[in-house]
């Protein structure tokens, strides 16, 4: 093993600065993750060279991979950095801030995007309100399963940084959003509106935007089946083409 | 009507959403995203009497199991409102969309825990605390959509704004990535900042959960109550840098707690508690546990550690019930629970104590309300495991409707507060602010943040001796006045994460010292707390609600009367 843990990170100031690389070497202890590196330099903020700079910065919450807030990328791979032991990195460990959205400062960007594409396709089920309605739907357990791997999605951005038709300026909602389309759209509740869902991702910037590079697949960290999902509703859009066709 | 909800997590979302379905105009605040508030690091389940497993289970007796379970230091009225309102909110989560697991039938499946004899708990998977946030999220976003919800991503609450009659008129707050500071108004606040792991260094919390927010109000006025039982899950894998939750559920479906003892399997749980066995109430397991690694030195190769074993368990029933909690084992510790037996101990998971309130929800600030772990309400000295989830969304569920019911009854709202009550609180907190900026000492505010969660661990855990509690308190003493020493290493105006932290760390010092010495006051064993010392529960003197008010010079302490209405105090036994 390794005495220390070799690290270099892409610091920049805000979006409008230029990125420089800092390099860090932090003593090795077992079973540390790139976070708990990151919190040892910000005990002793010193680079390679000896000289004091400022802690990096990043984000991170629940440490467990279930947040999706620590995602950066990591020798090269987009991924959670709580998740990423050390023990199984090769060094130098290179440290990137995700490059499809706008970086605030070192490994902090702004996601809010993904958020709003969320917004977009309308991805709830339209309740009328909280108050008690007693039980909902009867929903069977097999169909429960594969719609509870889409709710596993944790907004973390990993499939739009995999995405080569994705980028800061393109109109694509991404693949994240499309598969909760799906998992909506089949709710049996959710189902009830689900036309203006499919309106959305009929429209620009909607699923014709996918090109099927399956990227996405490979990058989820909670393996949800992304391709699959968006096939299924390539199908769902055509019915739905034809059917509002014979509507008019 | 304008109201401002601190906090994204279970309680603040549905304070939120309530707030917005009565008519209010609604502002809300939170340090991440919603989706990444620590609700969604909850896994086991939801309680809710729903008796649909032939058991006959009732209200009652999740009443019951929950007065017991909080060794009866929780008031019974609002807890018998939670218990009666648990069937409906669940049916209200499952019609937004929740993947509970459901029985052959279709039906919501429930699944046992911990200090029950009756299936309780509602579940999805290993996540249910994610699903049910990103349900609650969902809604929101839609009342985000509609323009009725403003939402503020990255703001730290700072204080509350309190005018010259000590009513609430609004909140300051600090934007993380500009830094700028704003005064807003508001005619209710309801803060629902979650608990404070962090205090104790490594928990099973979130970074985020650092109580900073609730050390800001009780230093405005709002006293803490019951701060010192502290929940210790007695399941959690050890870590460097976090200790990782591995969900009671592990338990309810089956798993198993041992070690080694004289070189054969010793499953001392089952064999001390044959009546509950492995799902004894968390603290009990913690503290024997605890018993077993520290006191007898039989830890699984001789370290503070025991299995939780699921290996006599079928692999696809633990993939479908538990794959959340599997996969953490697997990416975090290299090793398949389905195989080997995971390693665990007990590590700092759950505050009970939190902002005193009344039973609206409301502190002794009028305007300024509290929901979810930041309040002290409904889990006495210890907590069952799956009533978080439950208590979150009730008070949020509550709490929105009466900081409704509180502005209709207003005098004057938030709108007729002359500005000068804003700009005297915005200049206190800039004032602060550059205080901390301006920090040119030799400490390191992270240096000190890890000495006291070494010393919260080591001397305010699961068993807690009177002198280490005063070493505690002297040690705490000693970091307040280092703190005035640190030098802070980043000085920009931009996404700076030092200076805000600094900040916190002596929110949480204040609050340390409310746990550390309200432990050391009561002179009793109840719930969580454990003295050695006095290792029984003494009604006659102690069955109160802890309240502690600050000062310069530290916490001031007043004890109140429980409400034991329904249900007589009685011995609380489970082997």
């Amino acid at each position: 093993m390794p005495d220390s843990i070799h690290l270099k990170i892409k610091r920049q100031n805000g979006s409008r600065d230029l990125p420089r690389w800092e390099e860090f070497k932090v003593p090795y202890k077992p079973n540390m993750n790139v976070l708990s590196v990151l919190m040892e330099i910000r005990k002793n903020p010193v680079n390679v060279n000896g000289e004091k700079t400022t802690p990096v910065v990043w984000d991170c919450s629940c440490l467990e991979e279930v947040c999706g807030a620590c995602t950066m990328v990591i020798n090269g791979n987009v991924r959670q950095a709580c998740s990423a032991l050390i023990d199984k990195l090769p060094q130098p460990i290179t440290l990137q801030p995700l490059s499809k959205f706008p970086v605030v400062r070192d490994l902090k960007v702004d996601r809010a995007v993904l958020f709003e594409h969320l917004k977009k396709v309308k991805a709830w089920v339209n309740i009328d309100g909280t108050f008690d309605l007693g039980p909902g739907p009867r929903v069977p357990e097999r169909e429960r399963r594969w719609m509870y791997e889409i709710s596993r999605c944790m907004t973390c951005g990993c499939c739009y940084e995999a995405c080569p038709n994705f980028n800061s300026r393109s109109k694509f909602i991404g693949p994240a959003p499309l598969a909760q389309v799906l998992r909506f759209n089949k709710h049996p509740i959710g189902a009830m509106t689900q036309e203006e869902r499919m309106e959305t991702i009929m429209g620009e910037g909607g699923i014709t935007d996918c090109g099927n590079a399956q990227n996405c697949i490979e990058a989820c960290p909670k393996k949800i089946p992304l391709t699959t999902a968006i096939a299924q509703l390539n199908r769902d859009t055509t019915i739905h083409g034809i059917r509002s066709w014979f509507r008019k | 009507m304008k109201v401002i909800v601190i906090g994204g997590g279970l309680a603040g979302l549905l304070s939120v959403i309530k707030a917005a379905e009565a008519g209010a105009e609604v502002e809300a605040f939170s340090l991440v995203p919603f989706k990444r508030s620590h609700s969604l690091c909850a896994q086991g389940g939801i309680n809710a009497a729903l008796n649909t497993k032939g058991e006959n289970d009732s209200i009652q007796q999740h009443f019951e199991d929950t007065i017991v379970g909080g060794d009866f230091l929780a008031n019974q009225t609002p807890v018998k409102g939670l218990v009666e309102a648990a069937p409906g909110l669940i049916y209200a989560f499952d019609r937004m969309g929740v993947m509970f697991n459901r029985t052959p039938e279709g039906f919501i499946d429930l699944r046992l825990f911990g200090g029950v004899k009756n299936r309780r708990t509602a579940f999805a998977g290993a996540t249910t605390g994610q699903q049910l946030l990103y349900a609650l999220d969902e809604q929101v976003r839609k009342w985000i959509a509609a323009g009725k919800v403003k939402e503020y991503i990255g703001w730290e609450f700072l204080s509350a704004v309190i005018d010259d009659e000590g009513i609430c008129r609004g909140i300051t707050a600090q934007d993380l990535n500009s830094m700028e500071i704003h005064a807003f108004r508001a005619d209710a606040v309801i803060l629902a900042t979650g608990g404070e792991g962090m205090i104790y260094g490594k928990s099973t919390n979130s970074v985020i959960c650092t109580g900073s927010a609730a050390g800001a109000v009780y230093q405005q006025g709002v006293p803490f109550a019951n701060g010192e039982f502290v929940q210790f899950h007695p399941t959690a894998m050890p870590g460097d840098d976090k200790l990782r939750l591995m969900s009671e559920a592990s338990r309810g479906e089956g798993g198993r707690i041992w070690t080694y003892k004289d070189g054969k399997p010793w499953y001392f749980l089952e064999e001390w508690y044959p009546a509950y066995g492995n799902l004894v109430p968390r603290d009990i397991a913690s503290r024997a546990i605890y018993k077993v690694c520290v006191e007898m030195g039989l830890g699984i190769d001789g370290k503070n550690q025991v299995y939780l074993d699921l290996t006599h368990k079928d692999p696809e029933f633990l993939e479908v019930r538990l794959g959340g909690i599997m996969e953490i084992y697997r990416n975090f510790y290299g090793e398949d629970p389905v195989k080997v037996p995971m390693k665990i101990f007990p590590a700092p998971h759950y505050f009970m104590g939190g902002m005193y309130v009344d039973w609206n929800h409301m502190t002794n600030i009028p305007g300024l309300f509290a929901a979810g772990e930041c309040d002290y309400m409904y889990h006495g000295a210890n907590r069952l495991g799956a009533n978080s989830l439950l208590s979150a969304a009730y008070s949020g569920y509550i709490c929105g409707p009466n900081a409704i019911k509180y502005i209709k009854g207003m005098q004057k709202s938030a709108a007729d507060t002359p500005q000068s009550i804003f700009d005297r609180e915005l200049a206190r907190q800039t004032e602060i602010t550059q205080s901390i900026y301006n920090m040119d000492g030799t400490e390191n505010p992270y240096i000190i943040h890890e000495e006291m969660g070494e010393t919260m661990i080591t001397d305010v855990g699961v068993v807690r001796y009177e002198k280490n509690l005063l070493r505690a308190d002297e040690k705490l003493q000693e970091l307040t006045e280092r703190y005035k020493n640190i030098g802070i290493n980043d000085t920009g105006r931009w996404a700076n994460d030092v200076m805000p932290f600094v900040r916190q760390l002596w929110n949480m010092l204040q609050l340390a010292r409310v746990i550390t010495l309200g432990a050391y006051n009561r002179k009793e064993s109840r719930g969580s707390h454990y003295m050695p010392d006095y290792p029984e529960r003494n009604d006659d003197q102690w069955l109160k609600t802890t309240k502690a008010y600050w000062t310069e010079s530290g916490p001031r302490f007043e004890y109140e009367d429980v409400d034991v209405s329904l249900l007589k105090p009685r011995a609380r036994k489970y082997d």
